[in-house]
């Protein structure tokens, strides 16, 4: 396993170093750079005035150069200044990966625990009214713009009822956890609405599947009971397809929250990600694209462990093949 | 014995208590201001990038030297007199290159402190002086201090400032925001080239000695909130709340959900609705909230490339005037709340010409001129040339995502379309169309946006001919139309350096005159500001120019 895991590491390091390259070169072709921003915002430059601020931001320099000299520095874990807040990268990074995190940590755990039991539980009676009712309640999750639905619980629950705050980070001068927790109710609350009811329709399907499986009938045909069935025996193979669409979903929340985000003025990495590329923030784009490159990776190597524990016929060394 | 009525009394009044100790009732907040703003700032230093966010937080926390109030008036702030030539303080000299320049002496107010109660003086001034000439700091307004060539300090308070060309403004040093020497200049003298990144403002933001206002930041949240308080040693009058929170809410109709539970108490005008958005939300909550327009310099207008074989011909671009309703559009669109421009200049600046040629929504005049210039031939509802059979067709762009002006786009199309010009819509978000369409000239025929200015600005930037962007000078200069008028550039140097006002006046009349008669860009009008405040809220006095309502704060009350 520890081979496999080094073997994986690998692999996403190359796959960051390839995407760091795309990024950058990405951003270059972008129409503008930052010292485009300038020239709008002050009219008095001269054409030497502005041949000077590129030199002082390094935009005079050919791409390929710029990234080299990026790499190398990023390589001793300089990742640069961020130009539209003019502080290191990480700096502004940090404080809006961490509310990021909170959040969809939050909303995907939710979206889990009440995702997954709800499929299961629609799965075992099919086209019963419960399983009706759960896909209703599915499907209203997956069809509700999450803008909308954001500004449905912000009316809801701030402006008649009064019971949240409709946005921000917390209470200036309040630092406590109880403060911040009230805070992210009607954020949370969006996210894991939006993407509970994929979790449920995919834990239903791949359960439905499961469990028309030989060796469930061979269990059922033991005298199990259908509790013992479903848990004991169908679940574990039901989660794997499962666990692939989590993967691929927490990469998507994490640089996707936007709207969420720009909703509920909750400061996160998907809303930083936009300033930085709107705003020709060249160094904060690229590290903020690329983390969202490496929470997708972490993601994967992540699912591809929970596979051989879900189910231990899929081996590392199986997959080395 | 004690009556029945009695007892169900005290039950009521005891429930009442529970009540109360359960759900207290909310405190008026009369001691804190929440306002909602929909950007925040990216940097708190007041000469690196230029952003309205800043401005407005600053506003509160800084003052400038000079600035013009609400009335377009040029005064004092942070100075305790005016210089002028009249009165002595501003001396007309030679400047090194041989032109004629001018020494500025101003004196900062006596009283005037930093935040943690050190004296503002002229050593700040030095600092912040030699810090804007560095040529690798990347400080702006980078033209102002190129032009103040040398400062002189004649005592603590005294310096006299000078400049190496004598324009009419001279004494207008709104720009020279002053940066406190006893923080910042280690910063800066440490690597001057890395002190953008370095500087006090965005590395203790908090730090009182960095502000001198009536209030001083005392909190900061990136991308969430900034908390202002009373700043006891500001030097005027008390502002009336003891905190003001700006609350950044990127989203309008998240900012008005905000705004009607609570969270915030007023959306400032500066960077809040749009006048649309505010109509809308008039109608809806208009009687719990006073809500204010006040329409002023930002000037929305198509701007039509010169370079367009079409839009060469003049008679065509007034075809394109003469055929739209503007009136129309602001009444049914605006409410009437954004005033229809009939040039550049805005009828609340002195400089003004109401004399000039106007417009008038004629589509039958515009029918002439096109038959004029040839478009006689009518295929589909499209003029067509009667010799080479060219179509009477445009390109019309604007910012893709902006709501008002896809719909202004949309009813100028169809009164377009009325008198056989046939536009056609290609529009691109804000990111792509000013980083590269219109700064680097790439829109084919009509390009809509606005125009930010200030009060008695010279258009020289985007109408002299010198300041046409290309890729020799770097795509600097902001005449996007591409104009070239030699009267006009003629006009504009002379504007700038004439002294005698009601001479100006003559000048600038005659420069609107060519822009209307010329038109190399099509006036819709002056965008309003929506200022949606509580109704216990006094004193803000919106300016219509660049200059934020906080920077008069002090003003601010409760009824």
């Amino acid at each position: 396993m520890l081979r496999y895991l080094c073997e994986r590491l690998l692999q996403s390091a190359v796959v960051l170093a390839v995407m760091s390259f795309v990024i950058f070169g990405l951003i270059g072709l972008m129409p503008g750079d930052p010292v485009d921003l300038m020239i709008s915002a002050d009219p008095d430059l001269t054409s030497a005035d502005i041949e000077k601020l590129r030199e002082i931001y390094g935009l005079d320099r050919p791409v390929v150069e710029r990234y080299g000299n990026w790499l190398l520095a990023a390589l001793q874990g300089d990742f640069g200044f961020s130009r539209l807040f003019a502080q290191p990268v990480f700096d502004v990074l940090l404080p809006a990966l961490g509310h990021t995190l909170t959040l969809l940590g939050i909303s995907l755990t939710l979206a889990l625990v009440i995702g997954l039991p709800l499929g299961i539980w629609a799965a075992v009676r099919p086209y019963s009214v419960r399983d009706y009712s759960v896909n209703l309640f599915a499907f209203a999750g997956i069809s509700m713009p999450s803008f909308w639905l954001g500004l449905l619980l912000i009316i809801l629950f701030a402006v008649i009822l009064g019971w949240f705050p409709a946005g921000g980070l917390g209470t200036p001068g309040q630092d406590g956890w109880a403060d911040k927790l009230i805070y992210l109710v009607l954020p949370a609350t969006s996210l894991t609405l939006a993407s509970v009811g994929g979790h449920t329709r995919y834990m239903r399907a791949s359960m439905l599947e499961t469990l028309r499986q030989d060796y469930i009938r061979t269990a059922r045909a033991k005298g199990l009971s259908e509790r013992r069935v479903v848990l004991g025996h169908a679940l574990r193979n039901a989660l794997i397809p499962v666990t692939t669409i989590i993967a691929l979903d927490f990469g998507f929340l994490f640089s996707g929250a936007l709207i969420t985000e720009t909703i509920f003025a909750y400061p996160g990495m998907g809303k930083l990600t936009f300033d930085a590329v709107m705003g020709n923030d060249f160094n904060l784009a690229l590290v903020c694209l690329l983390l969202a490159t490496l929470v997708t990776l972490a993601g994967n190597i992540l699912a591809d462990l929970a596979y051989s524990w879900l189910d231990p016929r899929i081996g590392f060394e199986g997959k080395k093949q | 014995m004690r009556p029945a009525g009695s007892v169900s009394k005290a039950i009521t009044t005891a429930a009442l208590f529970l009540l109360l100790a359960i759900f207290p009732a909310k405190a008026e907040p009369r001691d804190q201001l929440t306002i909602g703003l929909t950007q925040y700032p990216s940097t708190f230093h007041p000469n690196i990038d230029s952003m309205l966010a800043k401005s407005y937080i600053l506003g509160f926390a800084r003052r400038p030297f000079t600035v013009f109030d609400q009335s377009w008036q040029l005064v004092c702030m942070l100075c305790t007199k005016l210089p002028t030539i009249e009165n002595g303080l501003a001396v007309p000299e030679t400047a090194p290159n041989g032109k004629k320049g001018i020494a500025v002496t101003y004196t900062i107010r006596p009283d005037a402190v930093w935040g943690d109660g050190t004296p503002i003086t002229t050593k700040d001034v030095l600092f912040t002086w030699r810090m804007g000439r560095h040529g690798k700091t990347g400080i702006t307004p980078i033209e102002f201090y190129r032009s103040a060539y040398k400062v002189d300090a004649r005592d603590d308070k005294t310096f006299t400032l000078h400049f190496d060309k004598l324009t009419f403004d001279y004494n207008a040093i709104n720009s020279f925001n002053l940066i406190p020497a006893h923080v910042d200049e280690v910063n800066f003298d440490a690597d001057p080239t890395n002190y953008k990144n370095k500087t006090a403002f965005d590395t203790q933001t908090t730090n009182e000695a960095l502000y001198f206002g009536p209030y001083l930041v005392t909190e900061t949240k990136r991308g969430s909130y900034v908390v202002l308080e009373r700043n006891p040693k500001w030097w005027g009058k008390p502002g009336a709340f003891k905190r003001i929170v700006v609350k950044v809410i990127p989203n309008t109709a998240a900012l008005e959900a905000n705004l009607l539970s609570g969270s915030i108490d007023m959306i400032a005008g500066e960077l809040g609705f749009t006048v649309d958005q505010a109509l809308r939300f008039e109608k809806r909550h208009g009687r719990k909230f006073s809500i204010l327009y006040k329409p002023g310099l930002i000037y929305e207008h198509i701007d039509l490339n010169q370079d367009n074989p079409l839009l060469k011909n003049r008679d065509i671009r007034h075809a394109l005037i003469y055929a739209i309703d503007r009136e129309a559009i602001s009444k049914q669109l605006f409410g009437g709340r954004q005033p229809v421009a009939d040039s550049s200049v805005n009828p609340l600046d002195w400089v003004y010409a109401d004399d000039v040629p106007k417009y008038k929504y004629s589509p039958k005049k515009a029918l002439e001129l096109i038959v004029k210039a040839g478009y006689t031939k009518l295929v589909q509802g499209i003029r067509h040339h009667k010799d080479t059979g060219e179509a009477l067709r445009f390109e019309f762009m604007t910012t893709a995502g902006s709501k008002a002006r896809e719909l202004v786009q949309q009813v100028l199309q169809s009164q377009w379309k009325a008198v056989g010009i046939d536009a056609r819509i290609r529009n691109e978000p804000a990111r792509v169309y000013f980083g590269q369409t219109v700064t680097q000239r790439k829109f084919t025929a009509l390009a809509m946006y606005a125009w930010l200015s200030a009060p008695e600005s010279v258009p020289r930037t985007s109408l002299h001919s010198a300041h046409i962007p290309t890729e020799a000078n770097g795509w600097a200069g902001q005449n996007y139309t591409g104009f070239k008028n030699a009267e006009m550039d003629e006009l504009i140097e002379r504007i700038e350096v004439e002294l005698d006002k009601p001479k100006r006046k003559e000048l600038w009349k005659r420069l609107q005159e060519i822009y209307v008669t010329e038109l190399p860009v099509i006036p819709l009008y002056f965008r309003a500001e929506p200022y949606i405040m509580p109704k216990w809220l006094t004193g803000v006095a919106p300016t219509g120019h660049q200059y934020t309502t906080s920077l008069w704060v002090e003003n601010w009350g409760v009824k």
